[in-house]
């Protein structure tokens, strides 16, 4: 109560003294930071490190999204909380740290474990045949056969729906 | 007309049944290891169980893969949790005690473990002869491409995969295995005498 009744008293005090405390202050600031430059230098150090860690982190995570998980069924390592999927995540995180590409990356766990470690096939060999051209060939095929069997309805139809 | 119609369905209909069908008899927990064939990733882990005389390593000694280069090296990744574990393991250390003395090294690697319950399981389990190593960050582990335990590699003696078992092994199996790599070594060079020992580095 008293410490309130005090602070409401130095309330008063006059508005030079206080205009003058914050203009040295404004002043001595200048040479403070000044005197602080090494550490703010050690600190956009710091800055850039967390940024280049963020952008590793999130290149991590792309790669991970895109690795099978070993243990699990049908998700990758990034969504698997699974020890086995930590680990992986780590290499991939240490391979990319290392200045491996991606590509690099994946070709290490194809290695090891074989394209099944994709969850998205590549495409080449029986791949590209079966997952890629196939669905295209067959849509293709599919649209022929409906433009065939729709002429032949249209141009049948004048001669021979009458009858029916 | 509806039988022309009901070929048709049925030409078309085949293919895909025919698909499904062999799928059904595939494992869909298999992943094909591209390891057999290729030369085996090495590690240099520490030694936390040491097996039992003659071919035990003293615990905290480091075993290198690649000091073995020249032997048979049977690698067996296990863990005190793991169910079938227990059903390979009288076989491969009464196995690994048969081929003492001979260019053959067997080494376990623990895999997703703490070394206290994997001292403990190997008590249970009446011991191991041969020394097994720790594999904390399961680096080996991903470098072989494990997706289980157990699993077994057993390397040539140019250190090449010959043979990648997933689940446990039959000490007939495994006799079968190193016993025609040692054929193989022995007819790819007689001369060379293998070395005994693997190498020991901190």
């Amino acid at each position: 109560m008293s410490g309130a009744r005090g602070a409401t008293r130095r309330a008063g005090l006059p508005a030079a003294l206080v205009a003058a405390a914050l203009l040295s202050v404004a002043t001595a600031f200048p040479t403070v930071a000044r005197a602080q430059d090494p550490s703010t230098a050690a600190q956009r150090v710091r800055a850039d490190s967390i940024r280049a860690d963020s952008v590793l982190d999130a290149r991590t995570t792309a790669l991970s999204a895109e690795l099978r998980c070993a243990v699990c069924q049908g998700i990758s390592i990034q969504e698997s909380p699974s020890a086995l999927a930590q680990e992986m995540r780590a290499v991939v995180k240490d391979q990319l740290r290392a200045g491996r590409t991606p590509d690099e990356v994946k070709d290490y766990f194809v290695s090891k474990y074989g394209e099944w470690i994709l969850l998205q096939p590549r495409a080449h060999g029986l791949n590209l045949v079966l997952l890629y051209l196939a669905p295209a060939l067959l849509l293709l095929g599919g649209a022929a056969l409906l433009v065939f069997v729709v002429r032949r309805w249209t141009t049948a139809a004048p001669g021979q729906t009458p009858a029916e | 007309m509806n039988w022309r119609r009901a070929l048709v369905a049925a030409l078309f209909a085949a293919p895909v049944i025919g698909l499904f069908a062999w799928g059904m008899t595939r494992d869909p927990k298999y992943i094909p290891s591209p390891l057999p064939g290729r030369e085996g990733p090495t590690f240099a882990l520490e030694v936390f169980a040491p097996g039992v005389p003659p071919i035990a390593r003293p615990a905290g000694d480091t075993i290198s893969l690649a000091a073995f280069r020249g032997q048979i090296v049977v690698v067996n990744f296990w863990a005190s949790w793991c169910l079938a574990c227990r059903d390979e393991h009288a076989d491969l250390s009464a196995t690994a005690l048969r081929y003492a003395g001979q260019p053959v090294q067997f080494v376990g690697v623990l895999y997703m473990d703490q070394i206290e319950p994997a001292l403990r399981w190997i008590t249970e389990m009446g011991g191991q002869t041969y020394p097994s190593v720790n594999d904390p960050r399961s680096r080996a582990a991903i470098d072989y491409g494990l997706y289980g335990v157990p699993e077994t590699f057993i390397l040539d003696a140019q250190g090449r995969v010959a043979h990648k078992q997933t689940g446990p092994i039959s000490a007939g199996l495994l006799t079968h295995l190193v016993d025609s790599l040692l054929v193989a070594a022995g007819a790819s060079d007689t001369a060379a005498s293998a070395p005994t020992a693997g190498t020991v580095s901190p």
